[in-house]
């Protein structure tokens, strides 16, 4: 279940396409992002969601404000500070040891309550699997509109937030509206706004807000936390340079060429949602709408055809490199380099010239 | 124990093709399937029902072909299916779907017995919002654990469940109180083959079919488009970079032409290449 492909506005019916926004909503005012941290680490998306965010608030003469939830203590005060220097106006803070850990009561519960109490216009958290789990909850218990997975956000002549996501399977976009309620709520994936530049700013106004709970009135408990190991950690959504395979490496064996040349290059690999579906590779790898947004320096992608869906996934990279034997891929269209071959046999030849081409002093070093 | 799995039938997205000229999408002749998520779900609730006993409600919200998911899902070995269609759900967004689906399953508690759990898939393959599963628990005062990658214990008698629960950073293991909306990551179990004894009953049996006030929806605004909150303005395709891939000739050595395109495009790649490739 999910936001079901609609059609498009004409035929939307009523509420569609004017804007009535109810007399209690107008003093919903501001842009405000969600700062998620998870055990004393911002996750980056919040930053880049800031750099989203200010662009939003500029173009409506409002403030940019940081919601910092967590519990007290450094971290906390360090997220706040951090979020002066990514732009923010103001910080509205949560801080209650409770917070520890997220969990959703405690989570939902304290942004509902910020949101009631100082009334935002736009809110927007990161699409990870904690930011889902709280847009969720905190969109229903508003009874607002949620857009999840947004790739591009903009403010139209009205004001209203024009929050662009791909639909069908992500072979078109479509842009959504909240006209009618407020908050105007939406998600963002990781990568998919680029970084802002960090600057250095004094800290600036921290408005704190009690959580208003006791440990008794939570009832999920943590039990424990399992962080991942590094080595079994994909870095693949910030990696400089990431080489993928798709269905053109025609069996599950030639996957091993594509991280044979990651290798040599020192890149994350990953893989289109295909091989993915065919259980050639693993979905933690896979790259693309219902995957991870990736934004290297350096994409290769080896024998994928380039579906919207993969697209959406990759466009944000400085330089896109194609493999394809079929000139007429649509990866041609997006890809910056394209080079019409086999993958398959031109892999091994890339990754022996690229080991060539890197290492010039190879020989020096087993000289001395 | 009687569990509640939320599934949706969705075109098979792979299959989607848009029209070259007119930019529409061509559903004709896409095939539907079960939201591959959702079988993760339903399968957890199936192993829970055979160690625990008890009852699997499966759940869908669509058109009257909605039925053939169903009746999939009980050749899995699902107890019974429930069919909430009616043209006042059409157009919903994530916000009416979870009341049209919270409604139902109030229902479903009168007519059958209250749910002690929920189940969906993390999310689907067509709306991919991940959005459903939260929602219906805020309506329901359900408490929720999302990306369970692992139902470690359950205690009908204390009430409670524990399960790992996928995090950005890591694992947590929660426990938490019944009933309790639970939404499913991918590959987490094996799903079963339907028995011969499932496929057959599944041919033949029931399904409940309820329209919007055989589900005792209240207020009918709250369903559909008029209950959505957010509206599809605007479809559009992508559009096309004006400059297409510089396609390098595959000479004698494609692979050296295509480095040096590469670093010829971008100079300071090959410097920042090296450091990489030796901190390997």
């Amino acid at each position: 279940m999910g936001t079901a492909p609609k059609t498009a506005a004409p035929a939307s019916g009523r509420a569609a396409t004017k804007k009535e926004l109810p007399e209690h909503f107008k003093a919903y005012k501001h842009v405000w992002v969600f700062i998620e941290q998870e055990r004393g680490q911002v996750h980056p998306v919040s930053w880049e969601l800031m750099g989203a965010g200010r662009k939003l608030a500029d173009k409506l003469k409002v403030d940019l404000a940081a919601v910092v939830i967590g519990p007290e203590g450094e971290a906390t005060q360090s997220a706040a500070a951090e979020s002066f220097c990514y732009g923010a106006d103001l910080v509205y803070m949560v801080a209650d040891n409770l917070l520890a850990d997220y969990r959703n009561e405690s989570y939902t519960k304290a942004l509902t309550d910020v949101v009631n109490t100082y009334k935002p216009e736009i809110l927007l958290l990161g699409a990870t699997t904690l930011g889902r789990d709280l847009a969720g909850s905190v969109a229903t218990t508003l009874l607002t509109g949620l857009t999840a997975d947004c790739t591009e956000l903009d403010v139209d002549t009205d004001g209203s937030l024009a929050a662009t996501r791909p639909t069908f399977g992500g072979s078109l976009l479509c842009t959504i509206y909240t006209l009618n309620y407020r908050p105007q709520m939406a998600t963002v994936r990781p990568r998919v706004m680029p970084m802002p530049e960090r600057l250095a700013r004094p800290v600036g106004r921290v408005i704190s807000h009690p959580l208003g709970l006791v440990e008794d009135d939570i009832v999920t408990k943590v039990l424990s936390f399992l962080p991942d190991r590094d080595s079994a950690k994909s870095n693949l959504a910030y990696a400089d340079v990431v080489v993928a395979g798709g269905l053109g490496l025609g069996s599950p064996e030639n996957f091993q060429l594509v991280r044979q040349l990651a290798a040599v290059l020192g890149a994350e690999y990953g893989c289109s949602r295909p091989l993915v579906q065919k259980g050639w590779g693993t979905s933690d790898r896979q790259i693309g709408q219902t995957g991870k947004t990736i934004r290297p320096k350096l994409y290769i992608a080896a024998g994928i055809s380039g579906a919207i869906q993969h697209r959406v996934g990759v466009e944000g990279a400085d330089l896109i490199v194609a493999i394809n034997t079929d000139r007429n891929a649509p990866i041609f269209d997006f890809a910056h380099i394209g080079l019409v071959t086999d993958a398959i046999r031109l892999l091994p030849a890339l990754t022996a010239a690229f080991r060539a081409r890197l290492s010039p002093h190879s020989r020096d070093r087993i000289a001395s | 124990m009687h569990i509640v799995v939320c599934i949706k039938q969705v075109p098979d997205s792979a299959q989607i093709r848009v029209h070259p000229v007119t930019n529409t999408i061509m559903r004709q002749g896409v095939p539907t399937i079960i939201n591959p998520y959702d079988l993760f779900a339903l399968e957890a609730a199936l192993e829970l029902r055979d160690q625990f006993g008890g009852e699997v409600t499966v759940l869908t919200m669509g058109p009257p072909s909605a039925e053939d998911s169903l009746r999939k899902a009980l050749t899995f070995g699902a107890d019974r299916a429930v069919l909430l269609t009616d043209r006042f759900f059409a157009g919903a967004d994530t916000l009416a779907t979870t009341y049209a689906l919270a409604t139902a399953i109030r229902k479903i508690s009168t007519e059958y017995g209250a749910p002690d759990l929920v189940f969906t898939g993390k999310q689907t393959i067509d709306g991919d919002t991940a959005q459903v599963g939260p929602g219906i628990a805020k309506r329901l005062g359900l408490l929720q654990l999302t990306y369970v990658a692992k139902i470690s214990a359950l205690d009908l008698t204390a009430r409670t469940i524990d399960a790992e629960r996928r995090s950005e950073g890591g694992v947590q293991l929660l426990r938490t109180r019944l009933p309790c909306l639970v939404t499913m990551l991918e590959a987490t179990n094996q799903i079963r083959r339907g028995a011969m004894a499932d496929a057959l009953r599944a041919a033949r049996a029931g399904i409940v079919k309820w329209s919007a006030q055989d589900a005792g929806v209240e207020d009918i605004s709250k369903c559909g488009l008029r209950g959505s909150p957010t509206i599809v303005k605007r479809v559009f395709a992508p559009a096309a970079r004006s400059e297409k891939a510089a396609l390098i000739e595959s000479g004698e050595q494609p692979a050296e032409a295509l480095i040096d395109a590469i670093f010829k495009r971008q100079p300071t790649l090959e410097t920042e290449l090296a450091a990489l490739a030796r901190g390997y």
